[in-house]
């Protein structure tokens, strides 16, 4: 009796293994944080890129208004590609747009600008990468959006698309 | 091209024979001779034959460069020096289950040919489980991995070996490691024949325990040449990362020692004979479950092989048959006996090897669970964890203190019933140790009472061996070897990790960094060629602050095929501590990045796992009393 | 005994002095990018790692030190910014009980069947 109940819970517990290996073999196993969770948008200071001055987080997200947060290089190549999506984007009236300079050289980006457009009402330098973590990005393009009570709703890795774009534009209707 | 067909029939071949062999072996097993049928063992010799060609074609073909051959292509590289050509066999997932299967077909041979004072019967049955085994991962080879699939338009160049893996110590790593890893086959084969013979006995226990122990000493050995390998070729002077790697490599050791320790109790005593079986079952299929882990890509590891999923469901389905197998012939056939001898007295050499048992049990079960949890929590509720260095260290160092307490009186004991003699110069030995310990480390930990305790325990264990070893008997001086060198083990590697420094930072050429123990001056760099790697070698002085300097001259090595980078540590060993240097480029200006770290007692890790080892040498060939 | 007293002439050699307050800092960084998991090569630890997003990793734990943060506050920064996975040490909430005190019930329970195997023979 012991032996058979032994040999049940045993079975049982095989054929769960089982289960969770088959299943495990099937799902990707590259770790990407999450992208719906709610956020405040950090503190920091940051540069200026065409002033020559800092600015405060405070000061930059002040207006009541929805804000996208893009992180770009002039060195990136799917910056270059969601880049036009963004100048219409810029268009659009209830929203800002705030560029983040990730790891670039001025003149480049500066370029980059003049010759693309600029999409946006405000840029800020991340020479070194770490305003890119205390938003959570760990790569170039990524695109955050925040709703008038300062908070990050969404987020987006790697460039954006049209779909993304109408995605954006039906939440801040 | 030639040696690719001849490697590929050959596995044909064995494969065929393996078949043959079942039904051969089938038909001698109610012979009434008392010896196995000559044919069996030609047979097996045979197959045997036929994969060491199949391994060796590949070995050819790659000796060649001979790029019809896919793995061949996907592996090696014209400009590889010889040695890493023919290295570079095993070192890819292919060539290294060809590995395997030499593995698993030499020590079946041996087997045959070392148990002809065996039971017949038993033997016949160790021989059919293990083809079932042989079989499986014959399938798996030609099915899923083939090594000699055939490339056409016949590429000119290889993609060549990842350099990591051109190295000397990671060159014989695999072989030595799967000859312990796979040599769990035959304990698994023979402990099931055993079971269903109701031949788990004092003669078996006496027999297999020689399986255990060339197995354990392979195992160790092999997770110590990859753990040195790691130490000077990953880079950053850890020699123990907890990867899951290295972990799949640690579980079977921890049973495979278990079982080393209750196996003696049933070469005595007849006793813990299901304990025995499960223990043996345990280690191949967690030798097993470590190959489903790293080859189906599950994990993600520093360095798992290619992903394919084809390989993970053909190997998870064969684990589990393989588990299905085993548990309904254990649960079959398997009888308890119910004599006295399964009961111990509290104090007595038996208990302290069921303790033992207990605590390699307990840090089996924290290795495993470690690195399968995360599996089982992203399946069933998609939250993604990582279990780290902190886990495993946090669970397992508090228990080493009673480990290492019960690891030091444990062999004083006697069979059956004893007491503890001598209890005076065990008591004076343990308060030497405490004041040794308090006073070696007051001024450098923040967590002083935990580390005096675990350290005090380990020089228990340390100077209670010691004494054994010259002063008192000397009938099982390998156990007494083994139990030091775990000691020393411990010891090293606490010292190590608490006094052992590093500094890192920037520097140019000419420049020179001060730091309060001393200054580092970098002096030069010098470029140089090799067939398939240029390099830069830098020349650093580094004076400590008695004025004495050493020379130190790391590398960055450019390879071509493929252009990876890799940056070679240079280490002077001492006795009592390694100087270890590395650098890097950093993008985009002049300075290099360097660590410079001096590691205390670092030597003696590996001394110490030599002595583990060399006691289950000792053992091996110890004439019977 | 001679062995003994080598042993402590060879720790007094080596002299160990008590360590600086930067010092103390460096040891508690490496400590804690040893603990951080790099999210671009994604076997490795932020201090094994050379990517960007690791050195940009490291210069925030060295500034999150310098303004003063407890080991502590500086994982729970970096999980709320990528999540639970990028900390190698994990925390004891609902999704790592098991973790950790199944190793703890089964060394109990394997203590409890050795302690009746030995009672058993004591009657």
């Amino acid at each position: 009796m012991k032996n058979k109940f032994s040999l049940f819970v045993v079975v049982i517990f095989l054929s769960f293994c089982f289960v969770i290996f088959y299943k495990g073999l099937n799902t990707p196993n590259n770790y990407t944080p999450k992208v719906n969770e709610k956020k405040n948008i950090p503190t920091f200071r940051a540069k200026d890129f065409n002033l020559d001055s800092h600015i405060n987080s405070d000061e930059i997200f002040e207006e009541n208004t929805f804000y996208i947060v893009n992180i770009w290089a002039s060195w990136c190549v799917p910056c270059r590609a969601e880049h036009p999506l963004l100048m219409q984007l810029s268009k659009n009236q209830s929203i800002k747009l705030i560029g983040l300079n990730y790891r670039d050289n001025y003149d480049n980006a500066k370029k980059f600008i003049d010759d693309f457009g600029n999409p946006y009402s405000r840029i800020l330098i991340d020479k070194d990468g770490t305003l890119g973590i205390e938003f959570g990005a760990y790569g170039v393009p990524e695109t955050f959006l925040i709703d008038k009570n300062k908070d990050i709703i969404k987020k987006f890795v790697g460039p954006i698309n049209q779909e993304i774009v109408n995605e954006i534009k039906s939440i801040i209707k | 091209m030639l040696a690719n067909q001849i490697g590929y029939y050959s596995l044909i071949l064995g494969l065929l024979l393996s078949v043959l062999l079942c039904g051969v072996s089938i038909k001698d097993f109610n012979n009434i001779h008392k010896q196995i049928n000559q044919n069996v063992l030609s047979l097996s010799f045979l197959q045997l034959v036929f994969v060491i060609v199949s391994f060796l074609s590949l070995i050819i073909s790659f000796i060649n460069s001979d790029f019809s051959n896919e793995t061949v292509f996907n592996n090696s590289h014209t400009t590889k020096p010889l040695f890493y050509k023919i290295s570079g066999t095993w070192g890819n997932h292919e060539g290294s289950l060809l590995l395997w299967l030499l593995v698993l077909t030499l020590f079946i041979f041996l087997f045959l040919i070392k148990s002809r004072e065996q039971p017949k019967k038993y033997r016949i049955l160790t021989l059919l489980f293990q083809q079932i085994i042989i079989i499986g991962f014959f399938l798996f080879v030609l099915m899923t991995s083939n090594p000699f699939n055939y490339l056409f338009p016949i590429p000119n160049e290889g993609l060549g070996l990842n350099p990591i893996l051109q190295d000397p110590a990671l060159a014989i790593h695999p072989p030595i490691l799967y000859l312990g890893y796979v040599g769990t086959s035959i304990i698994f084969s023979s402990s099931l024949a055993a079971v269903t013979q109701n031949y788990v006995s004092k003669q078996w226990g006496q027999h297999i325990k020689k399986w255990v122990l060339v197995s354990w000493i392979f195992l160790t050995l092999g997770i110590m040449l990859g753990s040195i390998w790691a130490y000077y070729e990953l880079g950053w002077g850890g020699f123990w990362f907890w990867d899951p790697v290295e972990n799949v490599s640690l579980m079977p050791w921890l049973t495979l020692t278990a079982l080393l320790h209750c196996i003696v109790v049933l070469e005595r005593r007849a006793a813990l004979t299901s304990w025995v079986v499960i223990l043996s079952i345990t280690t191949f299929t967690l030798s097993m479950c470590g190959t489903f882990l790293v080859r189906s890509g599950i994990l993600n590891s520093v360095h798992t092989f290619a992903n394919d999923p084809a390989r993970g469901i053909f190997i998870l389905i064969f684990l589990f048959a393989l588990i299905v197998l085993s548990l309904g012939i254990f649960f079959l056939f398997h009888k308890e006996n119910n004599k006295s001898s399964n009961n111990f007295f509290w104090l007595s050499r038996e208990t302290a090897i069921l303790i033992n048992n207990w605590f390699m049990m307990y840090f089996l079960s924290v290795v495993l669970i470690g690195t399968v949890y995360p599996i089982f929590l992203d399946v069933i509720s998609s939250e993604k964890i990582s279990v780290g260095p902190p886990f495993y260290q946090k669970l397992i160092v508090p228990f080493l203190i009673p480990f290492l307490l019960f690891m030091s009186l444990g062999p004083q004991l006697k069979w059956i019933k004893s007491k503890i003699e001598n209890k005076k110069s065990l008591i004076i030995t343990f308060i030497i140790s405490v004041m040794l310990a308090f006073f070696i480390i007051k001024n450098l930990t923040t967590n002083l009472l935990f580390y005096t305790v675990l350290i005090s325990a380990a020089f228990f264990l340390f100077f209670t061996t010691l004494k054994e070893l010259f002063i008192k008997r000397f009938d099982n001086v390998s156990q007494t070897v083994s139990h030091f060198g775990f000691s020393l083990l411990i010891l090293s590697v606490l010292f190590n990790s608490i006094l052992s420094s590093e500094i890192i930072t920037n520097i140019k050429i000419g420049e020179r960094y001060d730091y309060n123990k001393g200054e580092i001056f970098f002096k030069k760099i010098e470029e140089r060629k090799e067939s398939n790697f240029n390099s830069i070698i830098a020349f650093f002085e580094i004076k400590d602050k008695n004025g004495k300097t050493i020379e130190l001259n790391p590398e960055i090595r450019i390879y071509n095929q493929p252009v990876i980078i890799t940056s070679e540590a240079d280490i002077k060993t001492t006795l009592l501590k390694d100087n270890f240097l590395v650098m890097n480029l950093v993008k985009g200006n002049e300075y290099f990045n360097i660590r410079y770290q001096v590691k205390t007692f670092m030597v003696w890790i590996w001394i110490s796992v030599l002595l583990l080892s060399l006691g289950g040498i000792m053992s091996l060939f110890k004439r019977k009393i | 005994m001679k062995i003994l007293k080598i042993f402590i002439l060879l720790f007094l050699v080596t002299n160990f002095s008590e360590l600086r307050s930067d010092e103390i800092n460096d040891v508690l960084k490496n400590k804690i990018l040893k603990n951080i998991r790099c999210l671009i090569c994604q076997g490795q630890s932020v201090y094994d790692s050379e990517s960007e997003f690791a050195s940009s990793i490291k210069l925030i734990v060295d500034r999150k030190i310098n303004e003063g943060l407890k080991e502590k506050q500086i994982y729970q920064f970096l999980r709320e910014k990528y999540g639970d996975w990028v900390i190698f040490d994990p925390q004891l909430n609902k999704n790592t009980y098991v973790l950790w005190l199944l190793p703890l019930l089964l060394f109990l329970f394997g203590g409890a069947i050795i302690y009746k195997k030995i009672i058993l023979n004591k009657k």
